[in-house]
């Protein structure tokens, strides 16, 4: 076993996830099969490789931009329909700041 | 339905033989009375269906010209968003999320006359090799109804070998085409990275994820995949190659083509699937190809390299569900830190939520550096040993799983079992080339199981698309 339960709780909290304890064990149990497998590739030499982030290909440096152009924005309604709640253009949220 | 081609519907539209409502309601028609044999499409949409049916009539009628995809009913994953029709992800977190807006491959498709006629289940937010993570119930093979469909396009490989749709779009971030593909016996293609505008795919891992065509036959999977590619203002890692013609002289010559079989899968290959893949490697040979071994060393270290960078990025694209925006919250939300917990807690399934703690444990304070880190030099080693690889070969061939399609539940308790049957596809996912499968034939039917497809990985270098198809169109016909 490489890592333990506190190990998980801590990741959990982290991740802003509220596992149970049965999901906990299971977790434990699944994430340390993985990771073992992951440990491979401690072994393997990769002095001086550059990393990669992403699939880059060759292209005009401001190839990304485009013309700036004005455009519609999407609406304050539609932009909140799909809140659990909302009111006046707002998501709501439970209270953050006491009065 | 099972009979029409995008060439067959061009030419009977043509012909007057019908319309494109009337191939629109057969299609809805056959896919509500099929649907309960596979659970592959989760919804169907068809008030948008014949509405743009007629549209494509009314054009027809007014003698306009109506696109490549004139009336072809087309389904789409449910990780594409379509305005104002339901997008779920497969998940409890997006039951009820109705997008604000079209997925750039959905305007385009409609834009050439497809027709939309619904969303297809898969494994949740894309998240597994099966489509069994699916909050709405796992999907069925249409070959062997105890048997997965294969992940996470499960669906969309499902309705286009059960004929409910002619062609539709799956996603594939680590083989979710290619490996529902083979195991339904479609054909299904991974384009190069950033060749498909991402710009309303609903984000896994942004770093490896594609939208990409399933089809009966190889020249539909040409025709919907350059429909929808090309440079996206929407999407700034879409490619600004231009896309050129994928469908103009398909039938052209492959004799002389060198096409390489690389060692380190084959040694990993056994039974049925193998035999397949060598009587593949011989019928490119009487096609005239030339066919040669070659050596891609780091293979092996594909998983863990996969599984690292994909469950980092996915970890950080779903810090999005936390009960504000996206439709579900859980109810005891007293405080904003519970309703965060609580929220993704009951929303996200097992599957996602091991890949959150995943990818939130490799890119935690002292482990970024010796996962995620040294992952991403891995990644550059093997794309590569692609490019050296390409070189010498035209295009590599491949298995594309090792294994036919399994019985439903017999993976599910074992993810590192699961994750591993993934060795063939990620491969090429990482470096980011244009992958396909082919149909090349199926198992011999035992009394444990009928007759299994089995498909043929053809991989070549970055935006030769062209080439691949070719080589796949060849090969389909001889």
């Amino acid at each position: 076993m490489k890592l333990t339960e506190k190990d998980v709780r801590y990741v959990a909290a982290l991740a802003n996830l509220n596992l149970a304890d049965d999901e906990i064990a299971q977790m434990l149990h699944d994430l340390d099969g993985i990771l073992g497998q992951m440990d491979a590739l401690a072994g393997i030499d990769t002095e001086g490789v550059a990393p990669m982030a992403q699939v880059l290909f060759d292209a005009e440096e401001n190839s990304t931009l485009r013309a700036d152009v004005e455009r519609a924005p999407l609406s304050n309604d539609l932009a909140v329909q799909n809140a659990p709640i909302s009111g006046e253009g707002y998501f709501k949220v439970p209270r953050v700041i006491e009065r | 339905m099972t009979r029409h081609t995008i060439t067959s519907i061009r030419e009977g539209l043509l012909a007057k033989q019908f319309s494109a409502v009337e191939i629109a309601r057969e299609a809805l028609e056959f896919a509500e009375r099929e649907n309960p044999k596979t659970n592959a499409y989760l919804m169907l949409c068809s008030e948008r269906a014949l509405a743009a049916a007629s549209e494509v009539d009314r054009k027809l009628a007014a003698g306009e010209e109506t696109g490549a995809l004139a009336g072809v009913p087309i389904a789409v994953k449910d990780v594409i968003l379509t305005k104002g029709v339901r997008t779920t992800c497969a998940s409890k977190m997006l039951e009820h999320y109705i997008p604000p807006y079209d997925a750039t491959a959905i305007e385009r498709i409609e834009a050439a006359g497809g027709v939309i006629v619904g969303k297809t289940n898969c494994d949740e937010f894309a998240m597994g090799s099966s489509n069994e993570n699916s909050y709405f119930g796992p999907v069925r093979n249409p070959v062997a109804p105890d048997r997965v469909p294969g992940g996470s396009s499960g669906g969309s490989a499902a309705v286009v070998a059960q004929g409910t749709a002619v062609v539709s779009l799956g996603s594939d971030t680590g083989g979710s085409i290619r490996q529902p593909a083979s195991f339904c016996g479609v054909v299904g293609v991974t384009p190069t990275y950033g060749r498909v505008s991402r710009y309303g795919l609903v984000a896994f891992a942004s770093s490896l994820d594609h939208i990409g065509p399933f089809a009966r036959n190889v020249k539909d999977s040409a025709t919907l995949l350059e429909t929808m590619a090309g440079r996206d203002p929407m999407d700034s890692t879409s490619a600004a190659a231009p896309v050129g013609s994928y469908t103009d002289r398909l039938d052209g010559d492959v004799r002389g083509m060198k096409v390489g079989l690389p060692i380190e899968y084959m040694k990993h290959a056994s039974g049925e699937t193998a035999a397949r893949i060598h009587e593949a490697v011989a019928k490119l040979r009487t096609m005239g190809c030339e066919v040669q071994d070659i050596s891609l060393p780091s293979t092996d270290y594909a998983i863990a390299t996969y599984y690292i960078i994909c469950t980092a990025e996915a970890s950080s694209n779903l810090a999005r569900y936390d009960g504000v925006r996206y439709t579900f919250r859980a109810a005891d939300s007293g405080s904003l830190g519970a309703m965060y917990r609580n929220t993704r807690g009951e929303g996200f399934g097992a599957e996602v939520k091991r890949r959150i703690m995943l990818g939130t444990y490799v890119l935690s304070h002292g482990y970024y550096d010796a996962y995620y880190l040294k992952a991403q030099k891995v990644r550059a080693l093997i794309a590569r040993d692609f490019t050296n690889a390409f070189q010498k070969v035209d295009a590599i061939v491949a298995p594309v799983s090792p294994f036919p399609a399994f019985r439903i539940g017999e993976k599910v308790n074992d993810p590192v079992s699961m994750y591993l049957s993934d060795i063939y596809t990620i491969t090429g996912s990482l470096a980011g080339i244009p992958c396909m499968s082919v149909p090349c034939g199926s198992t011999a039917p035992s009394a444990d199981a009928p007759a299994l497809p089995v498909g043929l990985q053809i991989l070549c270098n970055y935006f030769e698309e062209r080439k691949m198809f070719r080589l796949a169109h060849a090969f389909e016909n001889s």
